[in-house]
Order: structure tokens, then sequence, then C-alpha cells
């Protein structure tokens, strides 16, 4: 175990800003998936864990569409989410509604096994291995920022998860909309009896968390292989980052995603050996001092 | 917690008379006995070992209410030790088993002192995460061999006497293990300590209120549950003679839910139906590649969905409305009766 020891040589400067660029990237997409997470679970008291297959199917519906129907990048980013976004409505139809009356140990379990049937059913056709994605022509290259480079690609990731996540917090905290919607996450027969359809708003939140998902998974495509695992790697430590942040408010679930991505990519710059872990060891610290998470109402 | 319940689990164990329940296990053990004279000896010592570590899961879901996404942790890591511990330095099976069940109750400690600081759902998904720490660690520390695993670990012989290497000796040896850690769930289920798990399970506030220290009651009724999971897993790497990643994966976290599942949630007996059912399941799916990914996650939903109550509580509840349908008698508590269906 001696040999695991850090040795604190500082990096050099290059090297340091890389993995914290790279940090920045994975923490986007912690922030969207945490997002989403947080999005589907205040209004259907549903830990979603499709989510790493819907952010998967949204990578493959970009890859899809690319190879088989000849539609770019920037067409795919809409059109992807709103695939998943349709499909996530028919589950919610067909599967999720049954269940709401349920303990919320069932929600899991159920959304466990659609994430199953459909990453087993996209293992089954493309393995385990990665597909490629190039990155759209007008991204590629990289500025030259003094004392790193930046590819244009990641910079255009991180700017537009952070749109994303503070166009959702806008949307819930500050419209009208978002006013029904946390109203009824509060006392959902009280807004249905102001004449506001509930169940509706149920069933397109469901959707809109699945687009978030997608839309994470589109711009994931070029920067990781479009995979059939790749949902199933991420959704795991996405749920460490929820323990952390808590699902009580939209901002903590996206400071939590971005801080844990450059924690980790810090630790590959010390510590590289722990770098896969390091997220599992913060939840471990934040649940003896602060059980609750930092952001989250007591569960 | 309670609508977790409802699924069925506050149905009395069974509807039989004692006789009929001796008779019944009688027939069990037999059929035990005489197992491998009919069917393939590795497959039922596979499905013993799932039975148990599915037997050790539902004692949390079932007894305590705490759903565990992590029980893989438990069985990888026990399976790794014994492996190693058996292999390179050559201890004899029975010491192999131990260091690797103490391993895993060591293990339990740990991961249930932290995650009993949450409920429900946020219980599951650190189980999950701690588990899938524990996954990296096997993939990076070197004994446990990485990919390959830890390949060709030798049966040996039992006391330095008993000669495993043999299928049918190992076989029995097996079954002796599985009825032991069978018989110590089972005498938690039906002690005093068992009553207050599920007076918790029922309604925690008021257990406290009793004055119980449910966290006391709930961090050792994970132990128990790890240390038994952990002894499936130092089992299994014997009888496969091989400690691998697949142990350690958090898709064997949900197969064990899966297990418990179709068997019935708090039922005694159901995990075991559940891992035999499943063990079956991929054995004949095998060839399919991942559609037995895909059937799994059909059950699951099936499961959810309509069958809530799994196969042995699905027998009970049925036996029991049967008998209350001869005796005319008002059904001993009509809201617990109705609630299951719901």
């Amino acid at each position: 175990m001696l040999s695991f020891l850090p040795h604190f040589a500082l990096p050099p400067t290059p090297a340091l800003f890389a993995q914290l660029l790279i940090g920045l990237i994975n923490g986007a997409f912690y922030a969207m998936l945490s997002l989403g997470l947080a999005v589907i679970f205040g209004m259907l008291n549903i830990i979603n864990f499709t989510h790493g297959a819907q952010y998967m199917l949204g990578a493959f519906c970009a890859w899809l569409a690319l190879n088989y129907l000849g539609i770019g990048y920037w067409p795919a980013l809409i059109l992807a989410p709103l695939a998943v976004a349709a499909a996530g409505i028919v589950l919610e139809r067909l599967f999720l509604r049954h269940i709401y009356r349920l303990d919320h140990l069932y929600g899991l379990l159920l959304t466990f096994g659609l994430a199953l049937i459909i990453e087993g059913v996209f293992r089954q056709y493309y393995g385990s291995s990665g597909q490629p994605y190039s990155i759209p022509s007008e991204l590629n290259g990289a500025h030259d920022l003094g004392f790193m480079f930046l590819p244009n690609y990641r910079a255009w990731v991180i700017l537009a998860s952070l749109a994303v996540c503070i166009g959702t917090w806008f949307l819930i905290e500050r419209t009208r909309l978002g006013a029904y919607l946390r109203a009824a996450t509060e006392n959902p027969v009280l807004v249905q009896a102001f004449g506001i359809n509930v169940p509706r708003m149920v069933t397109l939140t469901y959707g809109f968390g699945a687009a978030l998902a997608a839309f994470a998974g589109v711009l994931a495509a070029p920067i990781y292989q479009v995979s059939p695992l790749m949902g199933s790697n991420i959704i795991v430590v996405v749920f460490a980052v929820v323990v952390i942040g808590g699902m009580g408010s939209i901002l903590g679930a996206v400071a939590s995603g971005f801080v844990l991505g450059v924690i980790e990519g810090l630790t590959k710059v010390f510590y590289p050996e722990a770098s896969n872990t390091v997220i599992f060891v913060v939840m471990a610290i934040v649940l003896l001092a602060k059980p609750a998470g930092f952001f989250g109402r007591a569960a | 917690m309670s609508g977790m319940l409802s699924a069925g689990l506050r149905l009395r164990e069974t509807g039989l008379s004692p006789r009929w329940t001796l008779i019944l296990c009688g027939l069990l053990l037999a059929a035990a006995i005489a197992g491998p004279f009919v069917l393939y000896p590795v497959f039922l010592m596979k499905a013993l070992c799932f039975a148990l570590f599915a037997c050790a899961f539902n004692l949390l879901i079932g007894y305590v209410g705490l759903l565990s996404f992590g029980h893989a942790a438990f069985m990888g890591s026990a399976s790794y030790i014994t492996a190693h511990v058996v292999k390179v330095w050559g201890f004899e099976p029975l010491a192999g088993i131990l260091a690797g069940t103490a391993v895993a109750l060591l293990l339990g400690a740990v991961f249930g002192w932290l995650a009993i600081r949450r409920q429900g759902i946020y219980f599951a998904m650190i189980t999950l995460a701690l588990a899938q720490m524990i996954f990296f660690v096997a993939l990076q520390v070197k004994f446990t061999g990485g990919e390959d695993g830890i390949q060709a670990v030798p049966r040996g012989r039992l006391l330095g006497v008993i000669d495993l290497s043999d299928t049918f000796v190992m076989y029995y040896f097996v079954l002796v293990i599985f009825l032991i850690g069978y018989a110590a769930i089972y005498r938690t289920i039906h002690s005093p300590f068992g009553q207050v798990l599920k007076a918790i399970r029922e309604n925690e506030p008021r257990a406290i209120s009793l004055g119980y220290r449910t966290d006391r009651y709930k961090l050792l009724a994970f132990i128990l549950s790890a240390t038994l999971a952990g002894l499936a897993g130092s089992t299994k790497s014997l009888v496969f003679q091989l400690a691998s990643l697949t142990d350690v994966q958090w898709q064997m976290s949900g197969e064990v839910v899966l297990m418990t599942l179709i068997g019935g949630l708090g039922t005694v007996f159901g995990p075991v139906v559940g891992a035999f059912i499943d063990v079956t399941m991929e054995n004949y799916l095998a060839q399919y590649g991942s559609w037995v990914t895909v059937m799994q996650g059909v059950i699951f939903v099936i499961c959810v969905l309509t069958f809530r109550r799994g196969v042995v509580g699905e027998i009970i509840y049925l036996a029991q409305r049967a008998s209350i349908g001869r005796s005319q008698a008002p059904p001993p508590s009509a809201a617990a009766q109705a609630a299951p269906g719901e």
C-alpha cells in the first residue's frame, strides 16, 4: 500500500490546467445529469435510474442520425432530446404512473429494470465498445490562452451546460410555469383543485428530465465515445453527487456537480490512483459531517 | 417505509400447521440431499450460493425495510479474500471462508455505519456508491488480478482431511454452509431482535419513542446481512475456483434485488426460490448474450408493476385467502389483507 502514497511534487502548470479542464467538463455532465434527477425527483418522487440510459440514448440518437440519416451535430442537439423526451413520456404513461402511490423504492426498482432493458438491447446490437463521433467542424481547433490550449469544443460544452442549467433554474424558480411546478411538488391535490392538470405536468416533467439527460448525451458524444455502457458508468457517480448535494435545490445540484468534477480532475493530477474513487470518498465524508447533504432537506 | 411493506410482508409467514411445516421442510431437505444425483451439481452449488446471498439481502429489505443496492461489495470482496488466502497463502478452505466472511463483516460495519445516516432511496444510492468504490479498488489493487481475477483457486482439503475437489463432497459442504446461514437468518427473524427489526420497518419513529435505539438495530442487521453475503461470496469462489470482477459489479447488486423480488420480499423462503429461478434463467439464456440483461429488466418491470408479492408471497397470500374463505371467519386484519392487493 505504501507505493500508493502520493508524492506531492507540484505538476507542471499546463498539465494542471488540462486536468482542471477535464474536471470542469466531467463536472458539466454531472451537473446536467444531477439537475435532471433533481427535477424528476421533485415532481415524481422517483429516483430515475433510467437517467443514465437516457443519456446514452441521447448520444446514440445523434450517432444513428448522423450515420443513417445524415443529420449533423447541430440538428441532433435539438432532435435527440426531443426524441428521448417523447420516449420518456411514453415510459411515464405506460409504467411510472402506476407506482406513484407506492413506496419510492419501487420507483427506483422499476426505472432500474427499464435501464437494464434499454442498455441490454443496445449492447446486443452495438457491443460494449464505443463508436466514434466527430466534433462538428465549426468547433474544431483550439484557442491558445497563454497558459494552456483550450479546445473549442470543450469550451462549448461548458458554456452550453451552464446555459442549460441556468435556463432550467430560471424556468423553475422565476416563471409562472415553474411556480405551478413547485406548488404541485408541495401539494399536488390542492394545485389540482385550482384547475391545473397535475398529471400532465408530471408527465411533461419526466419528459423534460429525460430531454436534459439526452442533451448531455449529445454533448458528450464527441468527447467520450458513444457506447451502450456510457450511461451506467456515469449514473452511479451522479448518484453520489446527488447524495452530496441533496436534491432539495436546483442550484445545489448544479454547483455540487461542477465542484465534484473539478475535485476529480485535481485528484487526477496529484494522486491519479484515487481519481475513480474520490467522489465516493467525498460522499462518505459529507455523510459523516452533514448527513443531509449540502443543499438537502432532511429525507 | 410502509408502502414497500404493504407488498405482502404483513402476511403471516405461512398458513401451515406445524406438522405440515415439518413435513415440507423434510421434503425440501430430502430434495436438497438427493439433488446432485438428479441435477448438475455445479448448477445446484451456484444456486445455493446465490440463495444464501439473496436471503442475506432479504434480511435487510424484507425485515428492516432497507434497500441496499451495494451488496455485491460484500460478496465480491469476500470472494477475493478467500481466493487469495487459499491460493496464495495456502490456507485450508474453511480458514479461507472465515477470512473472507470476516472481511465482509468489517466492510459491512463501515458501510452500515455510513449508510444508516440516511433513509429510503438515499440509503440505496449511498450503498450503491460505496459498492462502486469497492469495485474500483478491486480493479486497481494488485492482488485481485484486475480483469483476469484470481483464477484456478484450489478447493483444497477441508480441515486437512476431506478432499473438496470431489464435486459431490463439495456440494454437501456448500449445502451445510447454506443451511447454517439460512438457520442464522431464520433464528434472527424469529428472535426478539427480529421483532424489533420488524417494528422499525413498520414505524421507525414509533420504535424510537418506545425506547429502542433503532440505529443500533439497523447497524447490527446490516452487519449480519453483509457477513452472510460474504459467506456466500467466499463459498462461491471455492465452488467456481474463481474470484472476478463480476462479483463486485453493481450488476450483481441489481441481480440479488431481482432474485429477492421474484421470490418474494420479506418471505423467509422467497429469496431461495428467486435465486433458483434467476440462476436457471441465466443458464438457459446464457447463449443469447445481452438478452439475459433485457430479460432481467423485463422481469423487474413485471414484478414491480403486477407481482410485488413474488412467487412465495403470492402462494402464502392465496393459501391464506383460501383458509379464510373456508373458515368463514372475518379476516384477522382486513386492512392488512387488502393492502397487498392494491
